[in-house]
């Protein structure tokens, strides 16, 4: 199956994700420069960390105008799975492919280090092969991941357990002390109501082999291939 | 002609900027500062309004010309709101107020 990994200017896990993906997983795996329309029929969309557009004017906020984003949209109006970590999860809430928007971190600084994140949904295409209530340990390395929706948003995303990841202890307990950036109930990741758009903050393509301190986040790449055999959508 | 657009965050949303700074502000001896609230501030300047300005006809009465450049305002300021509603500002944590200069 084919990865492809869309490259804005500015973005600085597209590399980590590609080796993720081609040489940890073996699959193919592919960089679309973010000018491309073309998504080089891609099984699944990886939109990476960075800092796209120099995060001028809001964070993701220029990223959403790339000629590649209407293939992307597309694709996930089809049912294609899209993933977006850190700065392509905030493309993803941007662009209106997920709801919510990001503001500062609450304690202002820049957070770059390794938290523990709890799976809450195990029925999306990026949390298929996790278990229920698994820890996983995942670099985090943001200034604004600190997740904002309205009440009445965020009840909604509740109560369709669309929330798919929440910043954790080490033994799965959910509290304040263990969020990193003050994001409304925890929330690490989210996906849409179709469940084939997630998005999170923590970087899982940077944990995925022993050798860089935790291989955790490969769970969430391989989810991909695994839930892909039961996906139907067009590729083209 | 030109249009101000301030944009903050709403009430409801926690600005930690604004809070160091309110803090930063109380440590530099301004005890009575309760809160700051940081925001953006963008000046458009849009192509061709004041060529319509000028061009108003020396015929028209000054009540006239004052109502077409009214019209004009009106039209800049909705033209704005649309780019701060789209781009400027996000709508599901920002707010904004436009201000076409005369």
């Amino acid at each position: 199956m084919k990865f492809s990994v869309v490259v804005f200017p500015g973005s600085n896990s597209d590399y980590d994700a590609f080796y993720a993906t081609s040489r940890v997983l073996g699959e193919d795996a592919a960089l679309v420069w973010h000018k491309d329309t073309d998504l080089q029929g891609a099984d699944v969309v990886i939109l990476p960390g960075g800092f796209a557009h120099g995060d001028y004017l809001r964070t993701g906020a220029i990223a959403r105008f790339s000629p590649i984003m209407s293939a992307v949209k597309a694709f996930a109006d089809r049912g294609g799975p899209v993933l977006g970590i850190c700065n392509g999860f905030q493309v993803l809430l941007e662009a209106g492919l997920l709801p919510g928007a990001m503001v500062r971190n609450d304690r202002i600084k820049f957070v770059s280090r390794v938290v523990a994140v709890r799976v809450e949904q195990t029925d999306t295409p990026f949390t298929v092969a996790c278990a229920s209530k698994q820890v996983l340990n995942l670099p985090i390395a943001h200034g604004e991941g600190n997740y904002y929706a309205d009440p009445a948003e965020l009840a909604e995303l509740e109560a369709n357990r669309q929330v798919v990841f929440r910043y954790s202890s080490a033994a799965g307990e959910v509290s304040s002390a263990h969020n990193p950036n003050g994001s409304l109930n925890s929330i690490a990741g989210i996906c849409n109501r179709q469940r084939n758009v997630v998005g999170l903050m923590p970087h899982p393509e940077r944990a995925s082999e022993a050798a860089l301190g935790s291989a955790d986040g490969l769970v969430v790449l391989a989810s991909a291939v695994k839930s892909l055999a039961s996906l139907s959508f067009s590729r083209n | 002609m030109r249009a101000r657009v301030y944009v903050t965050l709403k009430p409801s949303v926690f600005d930690p900027q604004g809070r160091v700074v309110a803090d930063a502000l109380v440590t530099l001896g301004y005890q009575d500062v309760k809160d700051v609230r940081q925001g953006k501030f963008f000046e458009v300047e849009l192509d061709g309004a004041d060529a319509a300005t000028a061009n108003l006809s020396a015929d028209l009465s000054a009540e006239a010309q004052r109502a077409q450049v009214e019209a004009l305002r009106a039209k800049v300021e909705t033209r704005v709101t649309e780019m701060a509603d789209k781009l400027l500002a996000n709508p599901v944590i920002e707010s904004y107020r436009v201000e076409v200069l005369p």
